[in-house]
C-alpha cells in the first residue's frame, strides 16, 4: 500500500517540570505536608502562592516534520537539546504535552541496546526476551536465531548465563538482536558507540544495510562521520526547536560550528575537556614561521600553531607528547601531528610555556577546519580538547604552479605533494 | 495493511487499548516466563520456598493459635484449616506485593522502549501461579493424609482461582500505578499485606465473630475468597456449604477494584516514562 508519509510529527511539545514539583515523585508526606500546608495559607487567606521552586522546562517546542518512506534522517544537537526527548515521543515512550504525531507502519526502537537483559538468563533466552521486548515476534526470532548468534560471534557460550560475559560479549549479543529488527520505522539513539572498533564497523555496516533496504530510519548520535555516511537528511535541534532541516551535510557543518561558542584562542576557561587537568592548555595562537600572529592559514606557506600550557604544580614534566589533529567541517580526521612522530627523544617541559607545532607548507584548500589538541605527560592524558579550536584557511599556491584546487572538486581538503611523470 | 497509528496527548484516556493489549501478547507470555525462570535459577531451594512459605506458616498457626490459643476451626483439623486459609492467601500476598513493585522494577524498561504498561504487574501476578501450583501439590497431600473426602463443591476451584487472580491483579496493577508516583508505597505494602491477612478469617472461621460484625467482615473481598477454598476443599469433612452471598460481594468488590484501577493505572500510565 501507498501512504502518504511515513511520519508527520504537527507542533509537537514537550513539558517537564524540575525543581520541587507539584505533582511528580512526591512522597505521601509531602502530599500531606502540601494539603495542610494549602489549608492554612486558606486560613490565612492567602490561598494562592503556594508556587514553590518549580522550574519550567520545555524539552521540545513547535517541532514539526514529516519523514517519506524510505528516508534515513540524522538529528543532532548538542546535550540536553532535546534529540532523545523527541525520539521517545515519537517511540510512544512519552507523550507530548501538545501536538500530534501520525505514523505509517511499525515502528522499532532501539534506545539502548540489551534492554531487558537479564543477567541471570543465557544468550539464547536473552535473544528471545530483548527479542520479544524491541517488538519482533517469537516466530520472527527462531526464524533469525542462527543468524543472530553467528553475528554476535557467540556460538560456544549461547547457552551461558549472560552474567559471566565480558562486557564485550554483551555488547555483541545484545547489537546482534538489535541489527535483525526489521520494523518499517526505526528509531535509533546513539547506540553505535559500544563495543571495540572492529564490531563498531560491522555494527556501521549492518546499519547502512538497514537503510538502503527502504527502511526508514531516524537516528541520533555524535558520531557525525557515521551520520555522513548513513543520512540522507538532517535535523538540527537546539533548545527544544528546530533550526535546520536540510541534507545532512550543511546540517551538520552548522552544528559542529555552533558548538564552538567560546573564544577559541582562550582556553582556561573552557570546560568540555577530559584528562586529568594537571597541566592544561591555556591558549592557542597561530603565527607564521617569524613568529608574527596571523589570523588564517595560507596553503602551502609555514604555519605555526602555538599552544600555551600551564601546570598545577611547579615541577618539570617529564616524558610530554602533544599533539594536533585536523578535522574538516564535518567532523571527519583529516591527519594528525604528534610530538613523538618526529621527537626520538621523549621530551620534558618547563611547568609553564608555549608548545609550538610547525607546519612548513600548510597542506590544506581553503575552508574552515577543527583542531583537537591533546597532552600526555608521563603516559596520562592531561589534557584533551576534542575540536579545541578553529582553523580558516585560505587558498595560496600550494604547488607553486599558481593554480588552486578549484571549489566543488572531489577531494578538497587536503592537499598532497606529487608529481606526474609523463614519459 | 500498513500500521497506522496517532500519538496525541491524552488520548483513549478511559479505556486499555484491547488491540493494542493482544499486539503485545507475546511479550506478556515472555516477561511472565521470565518472572518464572528467574525466580527457580535464582534461588538455591527453587520450588521448594513455594512450599516451605505456606508450611511453615501452617506449622507456627497450627502451634500457637490451634493448640495454644486453641481457636475454633469449623470441626475441621486445624492443621487443614489453616492450610486452605494459606494457600490462596500464600498466592495473592506475593502477588500484590510482586506486582507493586513492578513497575519501579522496570524502570530500565518503561524509560527505552513502547509497551502496554499494564503488561508488568499482570505478568508478575500471572509468574506467582506457578509457586501456587507446588503449594496446591501440599494441599492434597494433606487432605490425602486427613483423608479428607472430595464434594461436589471442588468443581469451583477453578472460579475461586480465577477470582483470586483478578483480585490480585487489580490491587497489584493500582499499587504498582501508585508506587510510581509515591515512592513509600513500597513500605507501605508489607504493612498493608500484614493487616489485611489479620483481617481475613485466616487464622480464625468467620462462625468466631459475632453475628453483627460479620457483615464487615465480608467487605474484605478475601474472606469469601477463603471461605470459599475452604468449602470447595474440605467440605467433605464438615458438611460445610459455599456462602453465596460473601462470594457474591467478593466478585463485585474484585470487578469495582479492577475498573477503578484500570481507570487510575492509564490515567498515570503516561507519566511513568518521565518520573519512574
Amino acid at each position: 500500500m501507498k501512504v502518504p508519509f511515513a511520519i508527520k510529527a504537527e507542533r509537537i511539545a514537550k513539558h517537564y517540570r524540575l525543581g520541587t514539583n507539584p505533582n511528580v515523585n512526591r512522597t505521601l508526606r509531602d502530599v500531606i505536608v502540601d494539603s495542610v500546608g494549602r489549608l492554612g495559607q486558606l486560613a490565612r487567606g492567602n490561598g494562592n502562592s503556594n508556587a514553590g521552586s518549580v522550574t519550567d522546562l520545555w524539552a521540545l517546542e513547535d517541532i514539526s516534520f514529516e519523514i517519506q518512506p524510505g528516508e534515513v534522517v540524522g538529528i543532532v544537537g548538542r546535550n540536553g537539546a532535546g534529540k532523545s526527548t523527541l525520539l521517545k515521543v515519537l517511540a510512544r515512550i512519552t507523550e507530548p504535552t501538545r501536538g500530534r504525531v501520525e505514523i505509517f507502519g511499525r515502528v522499532g526502537s532501539l534506545l539502548e541496546v540489551g534492554t531487558g537483559f537479564h543477567p541471570e538468563l543465557s544468550g539464547r533466552e536473552n535473544i528471545f526476551l530483548n527479542g520479544s521486548i524491541l517488538g519482533m515476534s517469537r516466530k520472527e526470532i527462531e526464524r533469525k536465531f542462527d543468524e543472530i548468534v553467528a553475528f554476535a560471534e557467540l556460538e560456544r557460550f549461547i547457552d551461558t548465563p549472560v552474567k559471566r560475559y565480558s562486557s564485550g560479549m554483551y555488547v555483541r549479543l545484545a547489537f546482534a538482536v538489535a541489527a535483525h529488527l526489521e520494523p518499517e520505522i526505526l528509531l535509533v539513539d546513539e547506540v553505535l558507540a559500544v563495543g571495540d572498533a572492529a564490531f563498531q564497523k560491522k555494527c556501521l555496516g549492518k546499519m547502512s544495510d538497514v537503510a538502503r533496504h527502504g527502511r526508514t530510519v531516524i537516528f541520533v548520535s555524535h558520531n557525525t562521520a557515521a551520520m555522513l555516511n548513513l543520512c540522507d537528511r538532517g535535523i538540527l535541534i537546539d533548545r527544544g526547536r528546530i533550526v535546520a532541516d536540510a541534507p545532512i551535510e550543511p546540517v551538520i557543518q552548522q552544528y559542529l560550528k555552533g558548538l564552538r561558542t567560546v573564544t577559541p584562542w582562550d582556553l582556561s576557561t573552557f570546560e568540555d575537556r577530559q584528562g586529568k587537568g594537571r597541566v592544561r592548555f591555556t591558549r592557542v595562537r597561530f603565527e607564521d614561521d617569524q613568529g608574527n600572529p596571523v589570523e588564517h592559514g595560507v596553503s602551502g606557506k609555514p604555519l605555526v600553531i602555538a599552544l600555551d600550557y600551564h601546570a598545577e604544580s611547579s615541577q618539570p614534566l617529564p616524558n610530554c607528547r602533544a599533539s594536533v589533529t585536523f578535522f574538516d567541517g564535518l567532523g571527519q580526521v583529516l591527519f594528525n601531528c604528534s610530538s613523538e612522530l618526529v621527537i626520538q627523544d621523549p621530551i620534558t617541559l618547563k611547568p609553564e610555556g608555549t608548545l609550538r607545532c610547525l607546519i612548513p607548507r600548510l597542506p590544506l584548500s581553503q575552508n574552515q577546519y577543527l583542531l583537537t589538541l591533546f597532552l600526555e605527560v608521563n603516559r596520562e592524558v592531561e589534557d584533551w580538547i576534542l575540536n579545541a579550536v578553529e582553523l580558516d584557511v585560505i587558498d595560496g599556491d600550494f604547488y607553486g604552479t599558481g593554480r588552486l584546487y578549484p571549489d566543488g572538486w572531489r577531494g578538497k581538503g587536503v592537499l598532497v605533494p606529487h608529481q606526474w611523470l609523463t614519459q | 495493511m500498513v500500521p497506522h497509528l496517532v500519538i496525541e496527548p491524552n488520548r483513549s484516556r478511559l479505556a486499555f487499548d484491547l488491540r493494542d493489549l493482544w499486539r503485545y501478547r507475546e511479550l506478556f507470555y515472555f516477561l511472565t516466563w521470565r518472572d518464572i525462570k528467574v525466580r527457580y535459577k535464582q534461588t538455591a531451594l527453587g520450588a521448594a520456598w513455594a512450599i516451605m512459605q505456606p508450611l511453615f506458616n501452617m506449622l507456627i498457626f497450627t502451634l500457637l493459635f490451634g493448640k495454644l490459643a486453641g481457636l475454633p476451626s469449623d470441626n475441621i483439623p486445624y492443621p487443614l484449616f489453616a492450610f486452605a486459609g494459606l494457600l490462596p492467601w500464600t498466592f495473592f500476598s506475593n502477588a500484590i506485593g510482586n506486582s507493586g513493585n513492578s513497575l519501579v522494577g522496570s524502570s530500565h524498561l518503561i524509560t527505552k522502549v513502547y509497551f502496554p504498561r499494564l503488561i508488568i504487574p499482570a505478568a508478575s501476578v500471572l509468574a506467582g501461579l506457578v509457586d501456587f501450583f507446588f503449594a496446591f501439590l501440599v494441599m492434597a497431600v494433606l487432605m490425602v493424609i486427613y483423608k479428607v473426602p472430595l464434594g461436589v463443591n471442588i468443581l469451583l476451584l477453578p472460579l475461586l482461582i480465577f477470582l483470586t487472580t483478578l483480585l490480585a491483579f487489580g490491587v497489584g496493577m493500582w499499587l504498582s500505578a501508585l508506587n510510581v508516583r509515591f515512592r513509600d508505597i513500597r513500605y507501605v505494602i508489607p504493612f498493608l499485606i500484614q493487616f489485611w491477612m489479620y483481617a481475613t478469617p485466616i487464622i480464625y472461621p468467620v462462625s468466631m465473630m459475632p453475628e453483627r460484625y460479620r457483615p464487615y467482615l465480608a467487605i474484605n473481598p478475601m474472606t469469601g475468597v477463603i471461605e470459599g477454598y475452604r468449602v470447595a476443599l474440605l467440605g467433605g469433612v464438615n458438611g460445610a456449604s459455599i456462602n453465596w452471598q460473601s462470594l457474591g460481594v467478593s466478585i463485585a468488590i474484585a470487578l469495582v477494584v479492577l475498573v477503578y484501577a484500570s481507570y487510575d493505572f492509564r490515567r498515570m500510565e503516561k507519566t511513568f516514562a518521565d518520573i519512574v
